[in-house]
């Protein structure tokens, strides 16, 4: 079974079709990214994923680990196991990056029936996991993404993806706003955490992120629909010819 | 140990006004119906005072009777009947209750949110159990290491016969009989309250919350608290609890006067979550209180931190007069209304002598259909000169049928002191309700997240143990107010 699966996926918003019957399907130990132009409905999807208000399905349906996420709330996507890294992660003034962090964490390990941490505990393991991707412990305490650099945002949101340990995870434009260092050590915290037992669906415009985190399948999406798949391969021809001729010839 | 402590003055206050389940067999000696000289004269008597005091709630009285309610605040509410309320019943035995089942579920369901013990809740809802521990004998421990220290902290009842000079003295001082219709109508009726005295250079040991008088009585709708803080003294005093509170009262008129002298500093907080009626508002307290602090010593300091959730209306605005040089008011505030509440909350900080410093942090909610409104006055006398204010105004809306306003007055008679103003509108936005939701919180942990952070500023001066249970108390006042 397979961790995700898009089928026929379609999606109007304000009355015009973004997403014109998508299918996808994404199995444990998989990384697959999916690359577009602007417009073809790479946000929309993510937004889709994860259960945004007005994102709702025309038609088509998805399953995450074989259940289906019509029937779930945002929330009840996120304690199940999926994940959305934010391309504009939102600021919480007032809301400390460790207590956010930590009610976070125990929603999802109340659903897996692994008890809540205590915050010591707590405290303890987010500092480990923060020292790996290079976060400083000032920045947990500083309200969520409040004052943050474009890097300090996206190294904030894969450490959440890694307390958080989800089965699929959705990085939207992770690589926008970032210069190379940052790209270098949000890639590296991203790999640290690929498995057997996850997934990873990497959602980019550009090929450049890929060199960094190598996916196993590439899909190009465009006018609401993946019109070709391939291994890494196929990055590399978009980097050297562009969307339009693999658009063209589709 | 200090939880234990906050449960029980709990437990004082709920149980010995909460009025659901309880069986109604209270021996309850009250005064005829209606206000009038007599009823005045039988309080007094009732509570055996000296003449003087009674002269005084008789003038209080007559001043009342000149005068008219006020209309000003941007709250609507039927006009009150004075003569079909009660001025006086004896004080209650505490009812008892069998066992939890008894007790009303959704009082249950709260003390659950609150994460308060079952044993705790026990003893809040007045159930009979065997006590933790012996309360009294806490209390007197407590009593003894106060009065070590020369501190007295008393029923304001208790000290008129015991330290008749100290009440003669200050009451009235700040607030006069004649400031306003409900301080006047307190004045004259007023049956109970708190009276702590800190003597030179002491400063208290602890927190002084209304658990420690001994031989409490039930205080009534008609509160009155007088703190004086002599030279070089701290101390810090908590009032209210997290718990819901109901009243068979609806009107409650406090009265709470707070006196410093050199170098003193008063530092006053209050949770309050009297019953805000049901989803229209029916059956809710008005809260129609008046707190002032005079600063009447070189560098003293008064702060008031306020969480404000509960009554159906609030019109309260707990002021400072900063008439010793150099002297500080701080003003520190959070305001939650949801369904049909109203409240009118502010601050007055007036400012006499040279170099004071005032700064106001003042915090609205609105949800529902409720209406917040922050009223403040800052005041620069003549011979302020380098005095400085800093007020800082965020209201924060949920829904789109609530209201906030910001009614700021500002009189500055030199043109040697700095006023500062800063004011921000702003709503939960989707966004960050979607951010939260992505990580797992449900609707009412995101929104009770993002509310009290937009809060913090006023929550860190809450004292430690009141801090946390007003951050989920808060929470649970905005439950179905989103999504």
């Amino acid at each position: 079974m397979p961790l995700l699966e898009i089928k026929k996926a379609k999606l109007k918003l304000d009355n015009k079709d973004i997403l014109k019957g998508l299918s996808l399907s994404v199995s444990s130990g998989e990384v697959h990214a999916i690359m577009g132009p602007n417009g073809s409905g790479k946000s929309t999807l993510s937004y889709m994923l994860a259960g945004r208000d007005g994102y709702e399905l025309e038609s088509g349906e998805v399953f995450l680990q074989g259940q289906a996420l019509s029937d779930m709330e945002a929330d009840e996507r996120a304690r199940s196991g999926l994940f959305l890294a934010f391309q504009y992660p939102v600021e919480l003034p007032g809301v400390g990056g460790m207590s956010f962090l930590r009610e976070a964490v125990n929603s999802r390990r109340k659903f897996l029936g692994e008890g809540e941490l205590d915050h010591l505990a707590f405290v303890k393991e987010a500092r480990k996991v923060a020292s790996k991707m290079f976060v400083k412990d000032d920045m947990l305490k500083r309200a969520v993404n409040v004052g943050f650099s474009g890097g300090e945002k996206k190294r904030f949101e894969i450490l959440q993806m890694a307390m958080l340990k989800p089965k699929v995870s959705i990085l939207d434009e992770t690589d926008s706003g970032l210069d190379v260092d940052a790209l270098k050590i949000v890639s590296d915290g991203v790999n640290a955490q690929r498995n057997d037992e996850n997934a990873i669906v990497v959602i980019t415009h550009y090929q450049r992120l890929l060199d960094y985190i190598v996916p196993d399948f590439v899909h190009i999406l465009s006018d609401g629909r993946i019109i070709k798949s391939g291994g890494p391969e196929l990055a590399l021809e978009v980097e050297k010819n562009g969307y339009a001729g693999l658009i063209n010839a589709a | 140990m200090v939880a234990t402590q906050e449960t029980i003055d709990k437990v004082k206050e709920v149980s010995s006004t909460y009025k659901y389940g309880f069986v109604t067999d209270l021996e309850a000696e009250k005064a005829p119906l209606g206000l009038s000289e007599d009823i005045v004269k039988f309080i007094s008597h009732k509570k055996k005072e000296p003449k003087w005091l009674l002269e005084w709630r008789l003038k209080a009285y007559k001043k009342w009777l000149s005068m008219e309610a006020p209309n000003w605040a941007m709250v609507d509410f039927p006009e009150i009947n004075f003569q079909d309320i009660y001025y006086y019943s004896a004080p209650k035995t505490k009812p008892k209750l069998n066992s939890l089942d008894e007790v009303d579920p959704e009082l249950l369901r709260t003390y659950e949110k609150l994460g308060i013990p079952i044993k705790e809740q026990q003893v809040l809802a007045g159930v009979a159990v065997d006590y933790v521990f012996d309360s009294v004998s806490v209390a007197t421990t407590f009593r003894e290491k106060l009065a070590k220290e020369g501190i007295i902290f008393c029923p304001i009842s208790e000290a008129v016969q015991s330290h008749p000079d100290l009440v003669k003295k200050y009451i009235g001082s700040v607030i006069p009989i004649s400031d306003n219709y409900y301080a006047a109508l307190n004045s004259a009726v007023f049956t109970d309250g708190s009276f702590v005295y800190i003597p030179k250079g002491v400063k208290c040991p602890m927190e002084l919350s209304t658990y420690f008088r001994i031989n409490e009585q039930n205080s009534g709708q008609f509160e009155r608290t007088l703190i004086i803080a002599e030279d070089n003294t701290y101390v810090s005093y908590l009032e209210g609890c997290t718990a819901p509170q109901r009243d068979e009262n609806q009107l409650h008129a406090a009265v709470v006067e707070l006196v410093a002298m050199n170098n003193a500093e008063i530092k006053y907080s209050t949770v309050q979550n009297w019953y805000p009626g049901d989803k229209d508002g029916r059956g809710g307290i008005y809260n129609f209180v008046t707190k002032r602090g005079n600063c009447l010593g070189k560098k003293s300091k008064i702060s008031w931190t306020q969480v404000e959730t509960g009554s159906a209306i609030t019109w309260k605005y707990p002021s400072c007069v900063l008439k010793g040089d150099d002297s500080v008011g701080e003003f520190y505030s959070v305001a939650v209304a949801n369904n049909a509440q109203q409240a009118d909350t502010g601050t007055k900080m007036i400012h006499i002598g040279k170099n004071t410093k005032s700064t106001i942090i003042s915090k609205g909610i609105s949800a529902g259909k409720a209406q917040n409104t922050y009223r403040g006055q800052v005041q620069i006398q003549k011979n302020a000169k380098g005095s400085r204010n800093f007020t800082q105004c965020d209201s924060l809306l949920i829904g789109d049928k609530c209201g906030a306003h910001t009614v700021p007055y500002i009189n500055q008679f030199t043109p040697h002191a700095r006023v500062e103003h800063e004011a921000t509108t702003s709503k939960i936005s989707e966004d960050q309700l979607f951010y939260c939701l992505q990580r797992g919180l449900d609707t009412e942990q995101a929104t009770s997240l993002i509310v009290n952070g937009f809060c913090k500023e006023v929550m860190k001066e809450l004292p430690m143990e009141f801090a946390v249970e007003a951050q989920k108390l808060i929470g649970i006042s905005l439950e179905g107010s989103v999504g």
